[in-house]
């Protein structure tokens, strides 16, 4: 049985224009010790399904399906449990570590919060000394536990961040957007040092992104997402190889290849801009941006089916695609 | 500017630590007052217009009348700042009276932080009814004039200390709670709050440990001006007549020299000395909170 398993995960964000549904239908799973990388364009829901996976979205969102972790419900599970769950069993390394500290605490003192809030027993002293194994584990001398998150720089804080959400020896953790913020440079070593900590600790992993070819690096497995939905997953090196969706092609091809001079002289964006949440197109929702747009797309709704050896495509470009019956589809 | 305001508060401060060693206490009592006094018929001519003088004159006795009055006496070597109506030294009064004023506001200051962050954060952090029913109130208390209430208050409480001081807080929370509420507002939005709360740490762990840091600069900034407007609100129910009748305070004073008509009698001192007293404390405690508030929000710099 697979660690965490998300079933037709659907979140919708209440606004004063009527309802904004954010994630409309994502599943996914994520096996012990793997991988598993989520990517998308900004506002496809991405960063949406890793707060829901911890329930830490604001109290008046509707969140519908299930979120199984060691087959429990997280989204149905009591509030002691769910402090309990937090961080022990799952951690987030969020997207902006320049946020993610609070400037006025030392960040050994942040780190060793997370230590304290869940083993009762643990004094002050041993977190600490904790705390200074985690720095060192993420390349960092224990003493800069006394700095002030200012004191740091970006990429050395990004490790603060991934100190802390190893601090209680988590199961899984949910890196969002890890590397967004950094230059290349750091970026490379934040990426090197999340992969050897993955495998060193034998952790499970969600890593999200909007850079596919960092996914090709660090996960094992891809889900693309589009429009609040999971249009494409599969491993990760035949996805980004031989796309089987055409938005992963055109999100693959926004890539160019250093030293390939075709792609200098002609860049392959994407064309137009992500659907409006609020008014999703009819039918497939990427058929107004798709290349390869065929009559059916604007009145069909593809769902996600077997497309190949272990992966799944929603396309009706893919053989034998499994359709939306029309009843749901009024809905 | 900052420094010289904090020159003048802490000059202030040592005078109200020090009284016993500037001043004699016992020149506050009006009975030693008048043992110790050689009475001492005022010669405010000098001070008045031929037309007063007349006035004064005309009205049975004018400044001549042999009453409490003739206790008031301009500067002599025994009576440095002059005294009051009772012939008490008016450099004692200050002295010690600027004990009572720095008492009450401190610790009216201190009531009204104390209350104003506690209700604020309770407010912002908690959102939902909680705010919409605490933020009634408070704005309830803001729409109230001031003054009135204050007045209403000290006549049904009685007049105290403790009850002055209760009287300033309850007037002056309500500011402050609409300040620290709304900065913790966004305070609360902050990643580092929520990645707090993704820890599994609870509310109360991300109020004190989060939430409260991050609004101290700002609520130590409230708390100087606050205290300057303790000060004024202080000196002005003692004014009325609604201060602690067996304390002296500078406001007190002035009530005194109101009562007395001392500006009718030309005692300008009386009036004068408690005045700038309150003034000049006042400004030093405002120009330190200006101060402070610079270094809390750098937007205010201006270069």
């Amino acid at each position: 049985m697979s660690l965490l398993s998300v079933r037709d995960l659907c979140v919708t964000y209440p606004t004063s224009e009527g309802e904004l549904p954010a994630v409309r239908g994502a599943s996914f799973e994520v096996g012990e010790g793997e991988v598993v990388g989520l990517a998308g364009e900004s506002g496809c829901g991405k960063s949406t399904v890793a707060s829901a996976l911890l329930r830490l979205l604001p109290k008046d969102t509707k969140v519908t399906g299930e979120i199984l972790l060691e087959g429990e419900d997280i989204l149905t599970m009591s509030w002691g449990k769910l402090r309990t769950v937090r961080w022990a069993e799952a951690s987030i390394i969020f997207q902006g570590a320049l946020h993610g500290l609070d400037p006025v605490r030392r960040v050994g003192d942040q780190i060793a919060e997370a230590i304290l809030v869940h083993s009762s027993g643990a004094s002050g002293k041993q977190a600490m000394s904790r705390v200074g194994q985690l720095i060192e584990q993420v390349g960092l001398p224990a003493r800069r536990a006394r700095d002030y998150p200012h004191e740091l720089s970006g990429g050395q804080r990004q490790r603060i961040m991934i100190a802390m959400a190893l601090a209680c020896d988590p199961k899984i953790v949910i890196a969002d957007e890890p590397t967004t913020a950094l230059d290349v440079m750091v970026q490379a070593q934040i990426l090197s040092l999340v992969k050897g900590l993955q495998a060193d600790l034998g952790l499970s992993m969600i890593f999200i992104t909007h850079d596919l070819s960092v996914l090709v690096d660090v996960a094992d497995r891809i889900a693309v997402m589009y429009a609040g939905k999971v249009v494409e997953e599969g491993p990760s090196d035949k996805i980004f190889s031989d796309p089987r969706h055409p938005y992963t092609r055109a999100l693959g091809g926004a890539f160019p290849e250093i030293g390939d001079l075709t792609y200098r002289r002609a860049p392959s964006g994407l064309p137009g801009d992500p659907p409006d949440p609020t008014e999703p197109p009819s039918g497939c929702s990427f058929h107004p941006r798709c290349p390869s747009v065929m009559a059916e797309c604007s009145s069909t709704h593809p769902l996600l089916s077997p497309a190949g050896e272990g992966r799944e495509a929603a396309c009706l470009l893919v053989p034998g695609c499994r359709i939306e019956e029309p009843a749901a589809v009024s809905r | 500017m900052g420094l010289a305001g904090l020159i003048v508060v802490l000059a202030w401060i040592s005078v109200a630590c020090f009284a016993p060693l500037l001043a004699d206490g016992n020149q506050l009592s009006e009975s030693y007052a008048a043992n110790h006094h050689q009475p001492q018929m005022l010669e405010p001519s000098w001070l008045l217009s031929d037309q007063d003088k007349q006035r004064l004159e005309d009205q049975q006795g004018g400044i001549s009348d042999k009453n409490r009055t003739d206790y008031l006496s301009i500067t002599t070597w025994q009576y440095p700042l002059g005294t009051d109506d009772a012939g008490r030294s008016m450099w004692a009064l200050l002295v010690y009276g600027s004990r009572i004023s720095f008492l009450v506001a401190f610790a009216a200051s201190f009531v009204t932080i104390a209350l104003g962050s506690g209700l604020g954060i309770t407010a912002g952090y908690f959102g939902g009814t909680t705010d919409a029913v605490l933020s009634r109130i408070i704005e309830a208390f803001l729409i109230l004039p001031w003054i009135s209430l204050a007045v209403v208050l000290a006549s049904i409480m009685g007049r105290g200390l403790f009850n002055i001081i209760m009287v300033i807080a309850i007037t002056s929370w309500a500011s402050t709670s609409r300040l620290v509420r709304s900065q913790t507002l966004t305070v609360k939005t902050r990643l580092y709050v929520e990645r707090a709360r993704a820890l599994g740490a609870r509310d109360l762990r991300i109020v004190k440990g989060h939430i409260l840091p991050n609004l101290f600069p700002i609520i130590f900034a409230d708390l100087t001006l606050t205290i300057a407007y303790s000060v004024a609100a202080e000196a002005l129910l003692s004014f009325l007549g609604l201060g602690d009748p067996k304390s002296v305070s500078w406001g007190s004073i002035l009530d005194g020299a109101q009562n007395s008509g001392a500006t009718l009698l030309g005692a300008w001192w009386y009036v004068l000395a408690p005045g700038i007293c309150v003034t000049t404390l006042i400004l030093g405690i405002s120009m330190c909170g200006f101060a402070i508030e610079e270094i809390v929000n750098p937007r205010l710099r201006q270069r």
